[in-house]
């Protein structure tokens, strides 16, 4: 098992998986809101096409969380409506 | 039978002005667009509304794109209030970043010959040391040596633009001929004649508006247009949160939020498919000089485009001696020029004649006994 941040919970996952398993397994009620209307989103395909596990990971935002495996320690924070630039 | 008081062949930004145009004069009027396997550079652009680079040794050209500038407010209000469709207009001045003393040196003598040129209109610019474009933008790289503002310029999104023109032509009753390529055409003195869509229309105007497509179109009018296509690259980055307070000449951010990277140019004829590395690499490097930040941005798309390009880069506005009726409209800053297109090209259209001012945009000062 690998432990990451999800936001600023701890959470163990096995490894290999993504970092949004990470994040379903966190019970974080949203990953990130949407730009235009602010709705909360939380992973959803799993396979990289619907960008709704958009996050701030490891201090880059508008990751795909699903498209990336987890490592010890990673840092896989929630994001607020559109990123900074 | 004829209720076509104008033809107008291309559907880009430059047709579509100039039919809006000549509609609010209560014009008639089609307007005949070939397919998608036209060179399209209304559909590929950067989207720019921007003054302070055109004209240098043309007053002319400089005056008519300031008084484009000018117009472009009513054009966008016009299009708002007949389509709820919103260009996204915005113009609050806009920038050009100096990365070594020698570009600096030569904006300074661009920009001083614009004012000299400017006449009554005189011509407002400054140009900005580090610190001052400092307060002006963010996070500026620390290789800018300086930089230009005026308070002209501005941008625009170009497909909304494009849209909001669109559907304005048609709601006013106006006739759009898609997928129509006009090859042939009959003309007379104020009757010309043009099959399409199985049909003949007739109407005593025409005006060439096609684009890249005008070279091989103009000749059948008795005119000239000497066009090759430039190519351009345009980058776009994920949007982010709104940053840049106005655009650049290389750098704007839209409305959505994405960052438009591109003012690049290359002879490529005309190859849109191939997309050049170094070019993009030199246009993504040049940005994250200007502002370091742009290389944590995610690229998402990139694309190129081919400008509509005359022999010395102005507009050429013309038309037919030997067949009165018959009018040619070409640029390569159809954004820009939308406003001037509409509403003072198309008005002198509808009345008949080019006014004598814009003589100098015809085609005439190609030839070469002129240059002689
Ligand atoms: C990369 C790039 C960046 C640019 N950036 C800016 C900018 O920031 N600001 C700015 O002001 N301008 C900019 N431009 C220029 C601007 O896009 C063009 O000036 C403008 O789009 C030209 O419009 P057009 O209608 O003349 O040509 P096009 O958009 O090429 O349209 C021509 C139309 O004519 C039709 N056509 C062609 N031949 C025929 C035929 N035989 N029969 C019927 N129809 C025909 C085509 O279907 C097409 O729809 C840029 C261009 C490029 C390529
Ligand atoms: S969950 Fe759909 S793209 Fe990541």
């Amino acid at each position: 098992m690998v432990e990451v941040l999800v936001g600023d919970r701890p959470v163990l996952v096995p490894a290999g998986a993504s970092a949004a398993a990470a994040v379903l397994l966190s019970d974080l009620p949203a990953i990130r809101t949407t730009p235009v209307s602010g709705a909360p989103r939380l992973p959803y395909c799993m396979m990289g096409v619907c960008f709704d596990c958009l996050a701030e990971i490891d201090g880059v935002p508008n990751r795909q969380a699903c498209m990336v495996t987890v490592a010890p320690g990673m840092r896989i924070a929630p994001q607020r409506g559109v990123r900074a630039a | 039978m004829s209720a076509t008081d104008a033809i107008v062949v291309g559907g880009g930004l430059v047709g579509v002005a100039i039919a809006h145009g000549l509609q609010r004069q209560g014009l008639a009027v089609a307007l005949l667009d070939e397919g998608d396997v036209a060179h399209r550079a209304s559909r590929g652009n950067f989207g720019l509304v921007w003054v302070q680079s055109k004209g240098i040794g043309a007053p002319h050209y400089q005056r008519w794109t300031r008084d484009s500038a000018a117009e472009w407010p009513a054009l966008a209000a016009t299009l708002r209030e007949a389509t709820g469709i919103d260009p996204a207009l915005h113009q609050p001045g806009g920038v050009t970043l100096c990365l070594s003393e020698a570009e600096l040196a030569e904006r300074a003598e661009s920009l001083a010959r614009l004012r000299r040129e400017s006449g009554n209109a005189g011509y407002e610019y400054r140009l900005l040391d580090p610190a001052a474009l400092r307060e002006m933008l963010p996070g500026l790289g620390p290789r800018v040596v300086g930089g230009s503002y005026t308070p002209y310029d501005g941008h625009a999104s170009p497909l909304h633009l494009l849209r909001a023109l669109h559907t304005a032509f048609r709601d006013a009753g106006g006739a759009y001929h898609p997928n129509t390529t006009v090859a042939t055409l009959r003309p007379a003195p104020h009757d010309f004649a043009v099959e399409a869509a199985g049909t003949t229309l007739r109407a005593p105007r025409l005006v060439l508006a096609a684009g890249l497509g005008n070279a091989a179109l103009a000749p059948l009018v008795g005119l000239s247009a000497p066009l090759r296509p430039e190519r351009g690259q345009i980058i776009v980055t994920e949007r982010a949160a709104p940053v840049l307070p106005m655009p650049l000449v290389n750098i704007r951010q839209t409305g959505e939020g994405s960052l438009l990277i591109g003012n690049s140019a290359e002879e490529a004829g005309f190859d849109t498919l191939t997309q050049s590395p170094p070019v993009l690499r030199d246009m993504a490097r040049r940005a994250v000089l200007c502002f370091p930040w742009i290389a944590g941005l995610n690229v998402v798309r990139a694309w190129s485009a081919l400008r509509v390009m005359s022999p010395d880069g102005r507009p050429i506005y013309d038309q037919s001696e030997r067949f009165p009726g018959a009018f040619l409209a070409t640029c390569h800053s159809g954004v820009t020029l939308a406003a001037a297109h509409a509403r003072l090209l198309a008005p002198m259209i509808a009345a008949g004649a080019l006014t004598t001012a814009m003589s100098p945009f015809g085609a005439g000062r190609f030839d070469v006994q002129n240059a002689a």
